[in-house]
This record gives structure tokens, sequence and C-alpha cells, in this order.
């Protein structure tokens, strides 16, 4: 059974429809890289899932919850899938400990010491042990970004949302970060993301997406599908980043 | 008939100042509790409390406040309600005050980035736990030095409390005035412990915004 299943879903920003029926199923365990142009629909199709976007029609089941209805509990769904964004969010005004703390001493009401101890536990596992009492402003944006991936950890995510992670990083930064997610990948998380990092999408993803003027254009294993891209949209794309 | 020396004047003036100080300062901390809920109301992308909020502010901002003493002095006391002068005093600077603070906060809540919402949503905190935690922290930062800025709004504002017939500073002088007919000593007294009580608290406010200019 799938762990995230979109089918058909249609989003319009006013008369401007970016989502135009996508559909994927997604398994415990995939590693999904969803590739595109800018504007191809590629990050709202992932703020969808988590329930930051509405859409206007199809429908998104992720963890078993149906994402998008009125009743939608959305606290209930964010509470498994996790979320970490291009410009990292972290909450300026509470040190790495803290950030990684908040979620799960609030919203799932565990006591400080277990969240702190769990708050250990996580940064060490992106390797900023040593960085628990800094403050954002104090970290490089590779480590402030390492420190938004165990807030999302924290909460112990079956599914985590990955957009852009890397795009806000100077170049020599983006491998500490890309070498967490491999990390995770192969501890069997199941993740999505949204990159533009070929080699990354190609060596570590299990499934790849290129969307397309809001479709899914081509998916299939990665070095299949890079190796030999059927659509000549592909093609170019694959030709112009690669 | 009776003299009074330029220190009875002064004394007079200081004892009504005590009143000035105490309704300055009832009228801040009330509207800032009633601020603070029409805060929660005008941010939480509920249709009907973010209509009535608006609503609520538009008013107290849009009238002069003169006319909303009288609406509280005169206008409850047509439904039979007998009101003093103390009361339609403090409940119409604590609505006053709670439409200003309400708006004054409402910007600074909004000067926090949107990534601030989206990442705390994501990790399934509610709306009020997000303000909390997330929001209101930072927010606060920002707001000390207009909310500061504004606590001389409110002490000026004390002043029209005088003509529903409520001893402040402003009505001692009225009255010092009509004894002593020395309107340019009593009143020039009273602007002078108006600016000693206003003037710290603008210095102070701009103080604080020099200082948050510099980043953490």
């Amino acid at each position: 059974m799938s762990l995230v299943s979109i089918r058909d879903v249609r989003k319009s920003f006013g008369p401007n429809e970016v989502l135009k029926g996508v559909s994927l199923e997604i398994a415990k365990g995939d590693v999904v890289a969803i590739i595109g142009r800018s504007g191809s629909g590629k990050s709202t199709l992932l703020r969808c899932i988590n329930g930051l976007e509405t859409y206007q029609s199809g429908a998104i089941v992720a963890d078993g919850i149906e994402v998008g209805g009125a009743s939608t509990n959305l606290r209930e769904l964010r509470r498994h899938v996790g979320m970490v964004f291009q410009q990292f969010n972290l909450f300026p005004h509470l040190t790495a400990a803290e950030n990684v703390m908040l979620a799960p001493t609030v919203v799932n009401k565990v006591s400080k010491a277990e969240a702190r101890t769990t708050a250990a536990e996580v940064l060490a596992k992106v390797g900023l042990s040593e960085k628990m009492d800094a403050y954002p402003s104090e970290l490089s944006g590779g480590q402030q970004q390492r420190v938004a991936i165990a807030r999302s950890l924290a909460m112990r995510p079956k599914v985590l949302l990955c957009d852009e992670i890397t795009s806000a990083l100077d170049p020599e930064l983006v491998n500490e970060v890309l070498r967490v997610v491999e990390q995770l990948a192969r501890e069997g998380m199941t993740l999505i993301l949204v990159t533009h990092e070929m080699r990354f999408a190609r060596d570590v993803g299990t499934k790849l997406v290129f969307m397309h003027h809001g479709k899914v254009h081509e998916e299939g294993v990665p070095k299949e599908v890079f190796a030999a891209p059927r659509t000549p949209e592909l093609q170019q794309f694959v030709g112009q980043v690669g | 008939m009776l003299q009074f020396s330029f220190w009875d004047i002064l004394s007079n003036l200081l004892v009504a100042t005590q009143w000035t100080i105490v309704l300055s300062l009832i009228a801040f901390f009330c509207g800032g509790i009633v601020g603070l809920i029409l805060l929660f109301m005008r941010t939480s992308r509920i249709a009907p409390l973010e209509w009535f909020t608006k609503i609520y502010i538009e008013f107290f901002q849009g009238t002069p406040l003169l006319m909303q003493l009288f609406l509280f002095f005169f206008g409850i006391a047509l439904f039979g309600v007998e009101v003093s002068p103390w009361a339609a005093a403090t409940l119409a600077l604590t609505f006053w005050t709670s439409a200003f603070l309400a708006e004054i906060w409402r910007g600074c809540v909004e000067s926090i980035p949107k990534g601030q919402w989206e990442a705390s949503s994501s990790l399934a905190l509610s709306y009020i736990e997000q303000m909390r935690y997330v929001i209101l922290p930072q927010a606060s930062r920002i707001a000390v030095a207009p909310t500061v800025g504004f606590s001389v709004q409110v002490i000026k504002g004390t002043a029209l409390a005088s003509i529903i017939g409520f001893v402040e500073l402003t009505k001692a002088g009225t009255m010092l005035n009509n004894a002593t007919f020395r309107p340019f000593l009593v009143y020039s007294l009273v602007a002078l412990i108006y600016f000693c009580l206003c003037f710290p608290l603008s210095w102070w406010a701009k103080k604080i915004e020099g200082r948050l200019n510099v980043a953490r």
C-alpha cells in the first residue's frame, strides 16, 4: 500500500492552472526526486502534501489521512509528515536545541528532559552535537539547514518533504546537507525531494519524477530515466542542467 | 478671599497628577489586554472574528476620543445605569487604547516572515501555539518601541477625561485657574508636568528603537 497517494490533483492560482492532474504513488522507503523547470508545479505539489497549499480537485492521502478535505486533521497529518524548506526557516529567537525541542514539547507533550535527549540524538545525526546551544544567526547556511532537518526528525516523521533544500546554500555547503539526506535515505526514511541536484537524484533516488507544465511528464527509476530520457522535454532539460 | 501661593498651586497639581498616572496605567494595561485579544482575533484568519475586529478598530480609531468619552458617560446613562466619570473614562480610554495597540501589534506580527508561519505549522503547531512560541516572541521585540511611544498618547489622552468631570491634572488646572485667575502660571505648570511624564517615555522609546536596529 502506498504511504502517499496522489490522484489526479488539480490546482490553480487564479486563472493560472499550476497542477493539471498529477498522480503519484509513493511507497514506504521510497526516495522520490521531483525535478523540472521552475514554474512546473513541483514545489506546489510538495506543499499540497502537508496541506500548506490547498487544491481544487483530486485527492491526496498521506499516511492514511486524506489531505485537503474540510475536516482534514492537519495537526495529526503534520505530526507524521515533516517538511524542510529552501530558506531553512529556523526560529531565530531559539537555540538549535530549542528549535528541535519545540514541536515535541508543545505538540506531543513530551517532557523537556526527554525532548532534550531526542534533540541531542537528532543533532548528532546531522553532525551538530557541539552546536546545540548556538543560535541560528551563529550558524552557517549548511548548519542551519541541518538543524532544520533535525527539527523535522525530532517528530519521527514517516515522510520527509524537502523543498529545494540546497538551493539557498553556497556551493561549498551543499554537500554537507546532501550527505545528511543520503544517510536518511540509507536508513529507510521515505523522502520526497524537489531538487536541482541531478547527480544526487540519480545516485540516491529510487524514483525520479520529471514535471513539466503542471503534469508528471516522465517517471521511473532514476538511472534508467537519466540514461535514456523518452521525451524531448526531458532530453532537453537533462542536457541543460546535466 | 483665599490666597494660593505658588507652592499651593503646584502641590494641588501634583496631587491631581497621581490620578492622571493611575488613569493612564489602567488604560494602558487594560487596553493592552483587550488589544492582545483583538490581535489574536484580527490575525486568526477566521472571517467573522476578523470582521468584528476591523469594525471595532475602525470605530475607535476613526472617531474622536472625546466623542467616545461622551458616549460612555452620557450614552450608558440613557439605559438607566449611573456611570461615574471615573468608570466612563476608564472604559473609553481602555477601548481606545486597545484599538491602537492592536493595530500597532498587528503590524509587528505581519512583519515576521511567512516562512516562520509555514515552518511552525509544518511542525503541527496550532495557531495559538504558533503565536505563543514562534511569532509573538519575535514580534514583541519589534513592538516595544512603538508601544512605549504610544503610551505617550495615552497619557495625553487622559486630559480629555477632565471634560466629563474626572479630576485629573487638566481638570485640577482648570479649577485652580478659576480660583486664582493666573492662567499663564497654572497652565504652564500643567504643561510642564505632562512634559515630565511624557518626555522620559518618548526618550526611552527612541533609545530602544535605536538598539533594535542593531541586529542581534
